[in-house]
This record gives structure tokens, sequence and C-alpha cells, in this order.
């Protein structure tokens, strides 16, 4: 077997490809195709570098794997770098959904491709970092680099309140980010290094846990976005270009539930068991008042938006109930929600580059000017609101399961949410699809192109897999979440019995 | 007795003897020659400049001490003194295109900024307080006398003018400290007062005060900033990033080794001074810049909250706060004379803009200038993975051991809050409609911008090397 870096070679690749790009001078529009072209192709490799990965990747081992170590810093802060079974489908899903925002922008976006392009390359560098670094200084780097590109991505190519959009985005992230800044500084006088696997072993005072977990839990619920700090999220998405709002949602909502998983529960067990009734609370708060405030929305992607909020709680809740079911289903959530969210967006995208309004008042009856975008629309509507058979099911039905056996009144209040996403997602099917083709701006409007099925039907074939053989995910990460559940497991009981000796 | 006895020993004031004497001469050359030897001037003092900093760098490793204690080259000397020697050279660069001009061509320019950065290297290396003052001084007066350079315009000379009057009185408060911590400790040098501090007593530590006051001056920290953005925005801009660089290192260096090597027996008493200030310079730092329209205004507040930041390693009192003062100010100084690069760069039709309105739709106008310029303010808002991220960590990382808690999260929201001001910026040149083309770089700014601009983009790669030579230095100082 070789030894090439392969982990440093997918992540930094995009980077090389955004040089290229970079390179490629011109303002015509051949250097437009070209960037365009260049930067589907670096996605696209690095896709397939990221594939050697999976095929490479031991499932029944739940360390790092392909891990890469040198020194940086200095001793205790280190460049290294390694995936497990909790990263890797997150790895995968960043580099799954970039080719298709890359093709998704291919119309979209008329000036300053070049740019544009370079942004979407940089970003894809900084969120698969994020998800293979394995020091806290480095993840930081990556976490917070990130902010930069999304940053311009909005207030560049964005709508008409894209500057009051992208300022709440980058300094609501970037407050939350830098106490857990200051956690991580606590960390390494407490442990001697930034290293996260030595960390993951390192016993924290109880004092300093409960500190450090409200620190990352600051940084990593405004990420995800959580009740009451969620509200950057509508705007970010509904100013944001089509491909900036997939990457959002598929990815960048995916860092908070990431950092949840990699560093409150296994470095701060006992901060987490005390602190979990708070986030059950927050969560079902979430899933329950933001899919009320989507059945308000008159904007389809600020509609979709709060539904990610709800979705995202289910998330939380899976992973604090600290058990298997709960934090398996949470990541295979994840994953689902990266396809199905991102995949609606997409969905938005195509009658908004017709039409340019997301009024969802705007439309009606799509149905009989476009079967096939209606037929597209209808499995992500129906993968959201999680019925049986797509992935969206899965995931819910499993952080439910894991929560039930924790804490039965908030697996009680969040199966609410999965009504009210009935709710609010077949409103918004019925209002844009369905009805009579009154309105005669829509009248000219045509079906699916090929790009745009490329982008949606892939996505279409994985949301129906997954739902019915959601096996390939939930293999990849058993181990890595197994050892996770039972080392959180082992704390909290080494605690009790502690407590109950006394 | 002969000077080459032990003590007072001349080799390790070469750089500083040779800086000195290269002044006169060309003092003498551009008396004897006139105005029209301005350029060559300036050529020679940068070149001069280089020399010092090469000298500096091969002086033997290890501590030295000469003219009975008041002089001291260790690490930190020469890690400061080659930051300030770069700062003066690069600034002197950058002054070309001023100097050019037909009503400023005046060659004492070059020969002031020389005698000032003589005056930062005594200052960087002052054993006890007689050298302290000695550098403060010929690093100040030099300072004023440029300020004011452009002495036709109203603005530069009011700048000089502010400048020396508060400067002055920051001078008294200063050696009315210094001879109160005489009076009270019966020496002068840093080694005898931090034996005779070691038992706190109130006379002492009111000299103590005093002498802090006058180096938060010099370093423009609240409550002591008043003159920084009349002088920022009154001198002409290549002075201003003068200002911004070079006698900051000293003024920090100075500040540094004084708190550190002179009463490290009373940390508590200055410690709690210290973290006042801090907090004070990042929150006004932050907050006033908001509302600033000015540029160059905006980076005077820019630079008062960063010596706030600064000082944050610093009030922990520790090595690893020595070091974080140490990067800071590395990085520091690279970040700002990337920004004053960009300043000067600006141009529309022959004349300097300063507003930031002016900045409007750079990106479309001049892409490479507006990139490196939203990667400088990037790395000023302290936003990985800049060199700005890296400054802020290692002088945080300090605070958080030394479990100045509050001062840590204060810094870092004060941090958030600074963060939008220069988004403000990038948002001008990124999100609104172009305000019209600018003028081509000259050659001079242009390099300069690509050296700052990549060591503030590439910092990470090599970040490595840099922090063991800012350990080194600030473990000398221990």
């Amino acid at each position: 077997m070789t030894t090439w870096p392969i982990l440093s070679v997918t992540t930094f690749l995009p980077l090389v490809g955004a040089l290229i790009v970079y390179l490629s001078r011109g303002d015509d529009e051949a250097a437009k195709r070209n960037s365009r072209w260049i930067a589907l192709w670096t996605t696209l490799i690095t896709f397939a570098v990221s594939v050697i990965l999976v095929m490479r990747f031991d499932p029944a081992n739940a360390d790092f794997q392909f891990v890469e170590k040198a020194a940086w810093l200095a001793t205790g802060i280190t460049y290294h770098m390694g995936v497990d079974g909790i990263s890797l489908p997150l790895v995968i899903l960043t580099t799954a959904v970039m080719p298709f925002c890359i093709i998704a922008s291919w119309k979209a976006i008329t000036n300053r491709v070049r740019e544009y392009m370079m942004a979407f390359l940089i970003l894809e560098t900084l969120m698969i970092g994020t998800f293979s670094a394995l020091d806290l200084v480095l993840f930081y780097l990556f976490f917070e680099g990130g902010l930069i590109p999304m940053f311009l991505i909005i207030g560049v190519w964005g709508g008409p309140r894209r500057v009051y959009a992208s300022f709440k985005f980058f300094l609501y992230t970037l407050l939350g980010s830098v106490l857990m800044l200051l956690a991580i500084m606590a960390l390494y006088w407490n442990g001697g290094t930034t290293d996260i696997p030595t960390l993951m072993h390192t016993a924290v005072p109880r004092s300093l846990q409960t500190w450090a977990w409200l620190a990352f839990f600051a940084s990593f619920a405004v990420k995800m976005p959580m009740w009451p700090v969620h509200t950057w999220l509508p705007d970010a998405h509904v100013e944001a270009p089509t491909a900036g709002s997939v990457v959002l949602a598929a990815i960048l909502l995916k860092m908070g539930g990431y950092g949840f998983l990699r560093f409150s529960l296994p470095m701060f067990p006992l901060a987490s068991h005390d602190f979990a009734p708070l986030v059950f609370t927050m969560s079902a708060i979430a899933i329950i008042y933001t899919s009320l405030v989507a059945l308000m929305q008159e904007d389809m992607k600020k509609l979709i938006a709060y539904s990610s909020v709800a979705h995202m709680g289910f998330v939380t809740m899976g992973i604090f109930a600290g058990t298997m079911q709960g934090v398996a289903g949470g990541v295979f959530q994840m994953i689902s929600h990266g396809i199905v969210s991102g995949a609606l967006f997409l969905c938005v995208g195509v009658v908004y580059d017709r039409l340019h309004t997301r009024e969802i008042a705007a439309y009606g009856g799509l149905v009989n000017r476009m079967p096939l975008y209606a037929l597209t629309f209808m499995i992500f509507t129906m993968a959201n609101v999680g019925l049986p058979g797509t992935s969206g099911f899965v995931g819910e039905f499993m952080t439910l399961l894991g929560t039930f056996k924790v804490s039965i009144p908030t697996a009680f209040f969040a199966t609410f949410g999965v009504i009210l996403s009935a709710g609010y997602a077949l409103w918004l099917y019925r209002k844009v699809v369905f009805g009579a083709l009154v309105k005669p701006s829509l009248a000219s409007m045509k079906d699916l192109t090929l790009r745009e099925c490329v982008t949606l039907f892939p996505m279409i074939a994985l949301t129906i897999l997954f739902g019915i053989y959601p096996k390939p995910v939930l293999d990849m990460s058993a181990a890595s979440v197994q050892q996770l559940v039972n080392n959180y497991n082992t704390a909290v009981t080494a605690v009790k019995a502690a407590a109950l000796l006394h | 007795m002969s000077f080459t006895t032990a003590g007072y020993q001349l080799a390790p004031v070469l750089p500083e003897l040779v800086l000195a004497i290269g002044a006169m001469a060309l003092l003498m050359l551009g008396a004897y020659r006139g105005q029209g030897t301005t350029s060559t001037v300036t050529t020679i003092a940068v070149l001069l400049l280089i020399v010092v900093g090469v000298l500096e760098y091969t002086l033997p490793a290890g501590k030295q001490v000469t003219f009975g204690g008041s002089f001291i080259v260790d690490d930190f000397a020469r890690f400061m003194k080659i930051l300030a020697l770069i700062g003066s050279a690069v600034t002197l660069i950058l002054s070309t295109e001023f100097l050019a001009d037909a009503s400023r061509r005046i060659f004492e320019y070059a020969i002031l900024v020389l005698l000032s950065t003589l005056g930062m290297m005594v200052l960087i290396s002052a054993g006890d307080l007689i050298s302290l003052y000695l550098g403060l001084e010929l690093m100040s007066l030099a300072l004023y006398v440029v300020a004011a350079s452009n002495r036709d315009n109203a603005k530069s000379t009011e700048a000089g003018l502010k400048y020396f009057v508060l400067g002055a009185l920051s001078s008294g408060m200063l050696l009315y400290g210094s001879s109160l911590v005489y009076g009270f400790t019966g020496t002068v040098s840093f080694t005898g007062i931090a034996t005779a501090a070691t038992i706190s007593n109130t006379g002492l530590v009111f000299g103590l005060v005093f002498l802090l006051a006058g180096l938060c001056f010099k370093v423009s920290a609240v409550p002591f900033h008043m003159w920084t953005p009349d002088v920022y925005e009154g001198a002409p801009t290549p002075v201003t990033a003068f200002f911004a660089s070079a006698p900051k290192v000293a003024a920090l260096a100075v500040f540094t080794r004084v708190t550190l090597t002179a009463f490290p027996g009373i940390v508590s008493q200055w410690q709690q001074i210290l973290v006042f200030v801090a907090i004070a310079s990042m929150a006004l730092g932050s907050f006033a810049a908001i509302g600033q329209s000015n540029i160059k205004r905006l980076m005077a507040y820019s630079s008062i909250g960063h010596m706030g930041f600064a000082l944050v390693g610093l009030a922990s009192g520790t090595v690893e706060g020595a070091q974080g003062v140490l990067m800071y100010i590395v990085i520091y100084v690279a970040m700002t004379l990337g920004s004053f690069s960009i300043i000067l760069a600006m141009k529309r039709n022959g004349q300097a803009v300063e507003q930031i309105s002016d900045f409007a739709g750079l990106s479309r106008t001049n892409p490479l200038l507006a990139f490196m310029f939203a990667m400088l303010l990037f790395s000023l808002a302290g936003v990985p993975p800049l060199a700005g991220f890296f400054a802020k960590w290692y002088v945080f990382v300090a605070a958080i051991k030394a479990n100045l808690f509050t001062l840590a999260v204060i810094g870092v929201l004060s941090s958030v809050v600074g963060a939008y001001y220069y988004l403000a910026i990038v948002k001008t040149m990124y999100f609104d409609e172009p305000a019209g083309q600018v003028d081509p770089v000259r050659v001079e700014v242009k390099t300069v911008l690509a050296v700052f601009g990549l060591f503030n983009i590439l910092f990470a790669l090599f970040a490595g090397p840099v922090v063991s030579v800012a350990s080194a230095a600030a473990k000398s100082l221990f």
C-alpha cells in the first residue's frame, strides 16, 4: 500500500484548483467558461480521491485512519490529520456536494465567475479540513477560515439584503467561535497539547469541563444553528446564491453537529451529561417553534431554512441522548439532511433561475408545465417530511428512538415536529406545484434542463437508496460511534458510582 | 580607565555606532551638497539600515552588557532591533514618492528617520532609566520633526506640534516616575530596581505608575492615546506608516523590558494597571473606529486596539506573555506596513485618496490590491488562517495561563466588535459599485505590499520558526 498523504491531498486539491483558476486570467466569455470547467474538474477529481478514502477505510476500526502528522507551531500543536467513522461520511458529503454546487452555478452566475469559483474551491478546502483536522488549532483554522469565502459569496453574489445577511452571518459565527478559542487555550494548558486524540483521553477537571463545554457550545450552537441563536440562518440562506445556500445547508451546518460529536461528548462527558436536559429543551423548542415559523413563511428559501433548524434539532437531540441509536441517528440525519436540504435549495434555484423570485405566492400549478420538476420536488419534499422509504425517515426515527430511552418528554414533543414538517412541506408543495396554472408569468416555464437533471437525479437516487438501505452510512460510522458512546457512558457511570460511594 | 576594560566594550554597540556615524556623514553630505541629494541620501540611508540590521544579526549570541549595565544586548533586543530596522527601512522605501515631489525635497527626512531609529535601538537595549530616557528622547524628538515634515500643510504642522506638546508632557511624567523610582530604590539600573523592589513600598508604586503612564503614551494605549488619531491623520502617509511601525516596536520592547526585568517582584502592582489599560485600549480601539470615515484615522484607532491586544500578553507577566508580545508585534508590523502600502497606493489622478468610500468597488478596478487589502483586514480582525490570528492566539494563550479570564473574554469580544469595521472596508471594496479607476501602483509600493501581503497570507506555513525565535527571545528576558 502506498503511503501518499491521501487526506491532505483531498483537503488541498481544491486549493490548487483555486490557484489554477486564478492563473487563468481574463474576463471574457472564454475565461469564464475556463474557470467553470477548471472548478468542475477540480471538484470531481477531489471527489474521486475521496472515494479512494472510502475504499481504503476500515469500518471495523474505531480509531483515526489515514493519519498524518507533521511538526507545525510548537510541541503540542502539530499538523495532525485523520478521519474516523464520524468524520469520513461528512468529508464524502462535502466532496460529493461540491460538484453539484459548481454545476448549479453554471448559468446562474455570470459576473465575476473567476472569483466565485475560487471562493467555492477555497471553501471546499476549508470544509474538508475542518472535518479531518485532528489538532484543535488546525481545526479552528479551517473552521473559522471558512467564514471568509462564505462572507464574500453571500455579499458579492447575494440578493438585495446581502450586506446585512453577510455581516450577520460573519459576526454571529465569529462571536460564538472566539469563546471556543479561549476554551481551546484552556484545554491546551490543561493537557499540554491541542492534539485531539490525546485530549480525548486526557481527564479534564469538572469545573473546566463545564466552562469549556459552554464555550464550545456557544460556537457550535450558533453554527448548527440551535434555537434561539438561529436567526442568522434564514437571512443568510435567503440572500445567498443558490449554490451558497446548498453549501450552507448541506455542509456548514454539519460542522456544529460534528463539533458536538468530536469535542463536547468525548472531551467533556460529564458536562455533556449535566447539560443534556438543556440541549433537549432547546432541541424540542427548536423542532416545534421553527416548524411553526416555517408554516408562516412567504419565501421558499426561508421556509426551507427554518425547516433546517428543526431538522438540526433532531440531530442535537440524538447526539446528546448519548445512546447508540441516538448518536448513529444523528450522524445519519446529518448526511441525509445534507443531501435533502441541498437538493431542496437546488429545486428552489431551478424556479428562481426562471422567474427570479422566491415568493411562494408567485408560483402555482407548475405541475402542468414542469412534470419532471414536480416529481423531483415531490421526492425531496417527502424526504424532508421524513416519509418512510426516504433517507429523512431513517435519521428522524433513529434519533427519536435513541432519545426515547433517555428522555420520554423530549421524544414526545419532538415527534410533533414530524407532523408539523408534513404540514409546512406539503403546504409549500401544494402552493408551488399544484393548482391551476393561472399566473401568466408561469406560462412559459420550461421543465428541467439536462444540466439540472444531472444535479438533481443523483440526489434522488441517494435519498431513496439511503431510505431503503441505510447500511453503508451506518456501517461506516458504527465502530466509531460505538466507541464514542461507550467512553461517554463509562465516564458518566463512573461519576455516578463515585457519587453513590460517598 | 580604558574603554576596552571589562564592562565597557564597544563591540555590542557596534551597530549603533555605525548607524550614528552613518547618519552624521549623510547629514554632512546633505548639508554641503543641498536638497538635490535627497534621493541619494534616502537610498544610502536604506542601505545603512540594512547594513546595521546585518551587523545586529551577526553579533555573537547570548547576553552582553556594556557601559556598566546601561546597555544590554540579548536575544530579545536583537529581535526587536531587527524588527524596528525593518520597519524604518520599509517606511523609507515607501517615502520615495513623497520625497520626489519638488516642494518636499528634504534630505533631512531620511536622516531624522535614521536618528530616530538610533534612539529606538538605544531604547530597546536600555538597561537603566538613564539610557531609557536618552533613547526615548532621541527617538521622539526626531519623530516630532518628521510629523511636521510637510511644512506647508497646516494639518501636518498641527500634527507635529500636537505630538510634541503631548509627547513632552508624557516625557515629563516618565521622568517624574523615574525620579521617584530612583528615590525609593537608590538605583537607576533595572537589575538594581528589581532587587530593591521585591518588598512593595508605596513610593515605588507611585513612581511605577508615572513610568507606565509615560510608556503608555508612547505605545498609544488608552487613556494616553488622544494624540494618535490626529497625528496619524495629519502626518504625511509615509510618516504615519513609520509612526505605526518602528516606534511602536521600540516602545513596546522597552515597556516589556521595564516591567519584566525591573519590577518582577511586584507583578501584582503593575498587572492590574496593564489589565485596565489593555481592556480600555481594546474596547476604545474597537468602538471608536466604527464611526471613522478616514482610513488613516481608522488605522489610528485600529493601532490603539492592537496595542491593547499586545499588552494582554504583557499583562500576564510570564515568559509566555513576553513571547506573545513578540509574536504580536512582528505580525502587527507586517500587517501595518502592508496596509499602509495599500493606503499609499490608493491614488486617483495623482491625488492620494484617504476616505474609506474611495475604496468602493476596488475589487473590480484593481482586484489584486483589493484582495491583498481584504486579507490584511481579515488578518487585522484576527480571522484564521491569516497571520493576525496567530498574533491573537499567542497573547490570549498567555493570558489564559495566567488565569486572566476576564481580560481574555473582554479581549476576544472586543475583537469581534473590531471585526465589524474591518468587514465594513471589505464590504466597501467588494460589495459596492466602483468609485472610479485608481492610478497604477508604483513599483516600490507594489514590492512592499507583495512581501508583507504574502507574509500575512502564508504565515501559517512558516509560523513554526518564527515561534521558536520569539520563544528564545522571550526567554532571554527571564
